[in-house]
This record gives structure tokens, sequence and C-alpha cells, in this order.
């Protein structure tokens, strides 16, 4: 029998379609189009083809910023991927202080973000700031508004308080659906408690703990709210993220050529950074079924 | 290796057990002897795995002792107790290679890597999977799993005791075979302790020196297949073992004489004064038809099943399975049914009466 041939099926499409060209690639082709042109006001603008990404590319500006959130990325993920795993082991695992730590420990992502950062901001404060006072109390030279490394430690700390959460939660999602099969196996081969972390309890957690570290990758890679309203970005630019930078370049001095070029070499770093995450881990994944 | 003694033992999962129902395990007092071969019998919710898991430590009994030799072990956690098991379920770690796997409980005692080796290839060999050794162990079907569980369970040559909690569930019936024939030479070589969970009577029968039925947290009956299949203790005993299971019928005892709804049965002995809800049992191999004489039987169906035939029918309007022989007659005309006198056992609320007499004679 013949099939019908046409090309109905397209029609199908078209919703997510259009639901996707209204929320990401419209918005996304207006920043392109401000990427590659200029203008001296009165809306008036002139094409200038790649100059912008070259300079963007070629910009202090925008590597030191990059390396700056690299950086933070980084630190941020090597505290809260394993505090978070230890802080999931010790959790209980069932009763009523199991609900119980499951609430303590959602109760910081519940918060608004600029909430998170009003709070540290004022926590820290060395004048009327608990942790600020009482570390100027010890006798430390504690203050984040004008020392670089005490306002990365803020910001730092303050991160975790408000998203290892997010992996203990992740964390202990994946160690609850461990069979109690496994651990009395273990304790029947007399595995010591590294072994049992190392062979089961780790490798049953690995699919959620991709997750988890994407997520924490993406959103620490795009952190702007918390430091802004806790350090502005300063003392200098010793805390100004990327975004932070995209939000000065855009909205403080108006270069919206420059900006929207920054915007898309941005989100192209993100995508490619998660790109690459994913498809080590996969793979690593894969690997090990072999 | 030793004898493991469970003193004055019970478990209940709750943690203020009121009355005897709450125990998972009523009160035992049972020794298994070293190097013996034992199926725990018995079916699902009769707290076979719970006896299993407090003898392997991984339960800690609510009251009573467990002792190995002469060592009391009750408060040893697991890993001091030198003991294998496995489960019914296959359990593997993932990550490592099948070979790591057969080799982490002895790497996790310590063992020279020469003997690790030499004990992981007579394993695989025993398990037949000398040619997978070092594939990883993710993605490997339920039944090669559940090989590897067993040889994991195998490996150590100085466990105290091997506890198998239903190891074959997962496992094809030609395979189940085989691997149950390797665990009896694997008895035979090293003489360890095994005890063998499984609720099918075949597995038990074929494994084991000797069987342990428990029926609701009890142990109802500790014996070789044959007292249990001829002097059943318990009315659980004669309806799990045997196929089909054994015939009962409510009747009164007076003397050497059974009544079953006022009809005589002779029995092989003499009886004192039976108390409670009394009953008699026979074992369809011991019922034979007859057109003579007997209690009048009523003939339902017959299932020819090879060897022998099964003829199902009523008795008084009570069930009764009988066994007859390959080439027997079965006849419309065959309308009553006579017992092997010596055959029968008589139970006063479910356990089994012991008579005043054997063989019929005076005390």
């Amino acid at each position: 029998m013949d099939k019908t041939q046409n090309n109905k099926a397209w029609f199908l499409v078209l919703p997510v379609l259009l639901l996707v060209a209204f929320s990401a690639v419209i918005p996304l082709m207006t920043v392109v189009n401000y990427s590659v042109q200029d203008t001296f006001g009165k809306n008036v603008f002139y094409w200038v083809g790649l100059e912008w990404f070259e300079e963007m590319l070629t910009s202090s500006r925008l590597h030191d910023a990059l390396g700056r959130q690299v950086i933070f990325s980084a630190i941020i993920l090597a505290i809260e991927v394993p505090l978070g795993i230890f802080v999931a082991l010790n959790m209980p695992k069932k009763g009523f202080w199991a609900s119980f730590c499951l609430v303590l420990m959602a109760l910081p992502l519940l918060i608004p973000f600029n909430v998170v950062g009003t709070i540290w901001q004022i926590f820290g404060r060395v004048d009327i700031g608990l942790l600020g006072h009482a570390l100027a109390a010890l006798g430390l030279d504690y203050n984040y508004t004008n020392d670089a490394v005490d306002a990365w430690a803020t910001v730092i700390v303050m991160d975790v308080w408000h998203w290892t959460s997010l992996v203990a939660l992740l964390a202990y999602a994946g160690l609850q659906s461990i069979p109690e099969a496994f651990y009395q196996a273990a304790k029947i081969d007399q595995a010591s408690r590294w072994s049992v972390f190392r062979y089961i309890e780790l490798p049953k957690m690995s699919g959620v703990l991709l997750i988890a570290i994407l997520l924490r990758f993406m959103d620490s890679f795009m952190i702007y709210t918390e430091p802004f309203v806790v350090t502005g970005g300063g003392p200098g630019n010793a805390t100004t993220f990327l975004s932070i930078d995209l939000v000065k370049m855009a909205i403080g001095q108006f270069d919206l050529g420059p900006a929207a070029a920054f915007s898309l070499i941005y989100f192209l770093v993100v995508l490619l950074i998660s790109w690459v995450f994913y498809t080590v881990m996969t793979n690593l994944d894969k690997q090990e079924g072999f | 290796m030793a004898q493991i003694t469970l003193s004055n033992l019970a478990h209940s999962y709750l943690p203020h057990p009121h009355d005897e129902q709450d125990f998972a395990l009523k009160q035992m007092d049972h020794v298994w002897q070293d190097g013996g071969a034992y199926a725990l019998l018995g079916s699902s919710g009769c707290g076979k795995t719970t006896l299993l898991n407090i003898i392997s430590g991984l339960l800690r009994p609510s009251q009573g002792r467990v002792l190995f030799g002469d060592q009391d072990v009750t408060d040893a956690p697991t890993a001091q107790r030198n003991i294998a098991q496995v489960f019914q379920f296959p359990v593997v770690y993932d990550t490592m290679t099948v070979r790591q796997n057969l080799a982490f409980p002895l790497k996790n005692r310590g063992l020279e890597p020469d003997l690790i080796a030499q004990r992981v290839n007579h394993i695989a060999g025993l398990i037949g999977m000398e040619a997978t050794l070092d594939r990883k162990a993710r993605g490997l079907t339920a039944d090669v799993k559940q090989k590897i569980s067993l040889g994991r369970g195998m490996v150590r040559e100085d466990v105290n005791a091997i506890l198998f909690d239903e190891p074959l569930t997962v496992i094809d019936p030609h395979l189940k075979w085989e691997l149950r024939t390797q665990l009896k030479s694997l008895h035979r070589e090293f003489g360890h302790t095994m005890i063998y969970v499984t609720h099918d009577q075949t597995e038990a029968l074929t494994f084991a020196d000797r069987v342990v039925v428990m029926y609701d947290g009890r142990v109802v009956q500790m014996g070789t297949p044959q007292e249990l299949f001829e002097t059943p203790q318990h009315t659980f005993v004669g309806y799990f073992i045997g196929s089909p299971g054994m015939n009962l019928f409510e009747a009164q005892i007076k003397g050497a004489q059974a009544l079953v709804q006022g009809l005589p049965v002779p029995l092989g002995a003499v009886y004192g004064p039976v108390e409670g809800r009394t009953q008699i049992g026979i074992r369809p191999e011991f019922c034979a038809l007859s057109d003579a004489s007997g209690l009048p039987f009523s003939i339902q169906r017959v299932e020819d099943v090879g060897r022998h035939r099964i003829v199902r029918g009523e008795v008084q309007g009570q069930p009764i399975n009988i066994i007859a022989p390959e080439g027997s007659a079965i006849g419309a005309d065959m309308n009553r049914v006579t017992f092997a006198a010596q055959k029968i056992n008589v139970y006063a609320d479910d356990w089994r009466v012991a008579p005043l007499t054997a063989q019929g004679k005076a005390a």
C-alpha cells in the first residue's frame, strides 16, 4: 500500500515552534540585532558587523570578569558538592527528624535572592552585623567593603549557605533510593565505611549528582543578585562577576552594542561548559558500564 | 566454622511487644550443627528471613542469645561474625568488574593477592563466569548478577556459615538445578554450615540433610526429609511437605480407633485421651481405593501426572487426595477408601500427639 505523502505533520510541531520562538529565539534575536549595530542616539543604527565581538573578545575587562567568574564557580562547586553529599549522608533516614531536616534544609532555598543578599549584607557589617561585629571583637580585621579577600569570603560563604541545601537534597534523594539489601551485603562482605560510600552510595548517586553539578554550575556562573546586593561588585572590581559587569555595561553605561556581544559570548560560554560537563560525566558513566 | 546455638530467642519488630502476636519470631531454642546443610522452609512471612538476619547479625533479637560455638555473638556486628549471606535479589557492586566483585570480601579481610586470585578463579569456574571476569557488573542481566552474588557468598573459605535467602528466585529453572548441585558439592568440599531459605520443598529436600519447617514465627519441625514425610509434627508440615499434602479429617480418638463422623478407622497404635480439636492425618501415598471396605468415597477427578495418578474426591463431604500407583485400577465401583493404619498421625490443635503404645502393643 502506498503511504500518503504530505507534510501535514509539520503543523503538529507548530505550537511548540511558536512557543520557543516567542520565549527564546525572538528575544535572543533582538540581542543579536544590537550586537552587530552601533548607535549615536535618535534611534539611528549603523551596521558594524562583528566589530563588537572582536572588541569584547580582546577586552581585558571581559577577560577579568570571566576569570573571576570561573574561579568563583570552581570554588562554589568544590565546596558545595562534597559538603552537600556529607550533609545528605548524615541526615536521618526516616522518622520525625528526617522530615524536620528536610524542612530545615529547604528553608534557604525558599528565600528570595535579594533577601539573601540583604541578610548577609547586614550580617557581615562590622558596626551592626552579628558576624562582622563578632569577627571584629575576636580581633580579626574583617571588612567586606574594603578588603577583596573578605568580600570574596563573604560572597562564597553566602552562596554555600544559600545553595548547599540543593545539593544535599538531591544527594539525599539519591541515597534514599538505595535498597537496604546493598548495605546488608556490604556488612556481610565486611566492607569499610569508605568502601560503602565509594562502591555503593557514590555510584547510585551519580545520576542526581550530575544534575546537581550542572544546576550549581549554571546558577553560580550566572550569579547576580546576591553579590550585587552585598558588595555591588566591589571593592573596586574584586567581586564584579560576568552578570554584574554586563549590567553595568548595558544599563550603567548604555553601551548596548558591546553589551549585546558580551551577552552572546556569555551565553555561548555557559552552553559550552555545560555541554562539556554533561558529556564528560555521561561518558564516565558509560565507561564504567564496560 | 562453628555450631550455631539460638538460645531462648525471640524477635519482634515492635519496640514494646505485648502478646505473642506481636512477635515475628516466637521464642525458640535450636542448635544448628557445625557443617550441617539445612533448609529453612516455610510460606512467605513466617519469619525465615528474620531468623536468617538474626544469625548473620543484620538484626538484633529482642530477646535471647545467639552463640557461635561457645562465643556469645548476640551483640557482635555482622562484620565480626564472619558469615556469608546471599540475598533473594542480586546485589552487585555496579562500578566493579566481575572479578573485583568476587574478590571484594577477600580484599576486605586483607588476604594476599595471590590467594585472592586463586580463590576468585576457582569460584568463577563454579559459577561458570571465567570468560566474563573482566566485564563491569553494571548492565548484566539479573540472573548473571545473582550468580555473582552467589559467588561472593562462597568465595571466603573461613566463614562460620553461609546463609542463602531464596537465592535462586530470579534464576531460570535449568540453571537453578545446576547451581543447587554446585552448592551441594561445595558443601561436601568445604563442610561449611549452610542454611538455605526457600519456600520450594523440592529445593529444600534436594539441598538439605535436615529440613527446618517454620510456620507463623515458630520452628515447627527440624528433621530429615523422611521424618518430615512420615511423622509431621504439625499439620502445617503435613500440608506443606508433599505433593499433594497430607489429608486431614476431623475425628474422635478412642484408643486404637478413630471415628470420622461416626465411621471407625483403625489406627496403628493406642492413644490416650486427646483434647482440643482432634484430627487424623494420612498422606495421599498411604490411601488406597477399594470396592469392599473402608470409608465411603466419591470420586471427583483423576489427574495423571506421569508416574502416578492423583485421585481427588470427597469422604463424608471432606476433600481427600489419593495417589494411585501406575497401573492400578480406578473405576466407578471403587467407592471406598482405606488408610494404612501405621501411617496415620493424630493431631490435637494442629500438633502431633504421640501414641501411648507403639505398634498397638500394650504399654
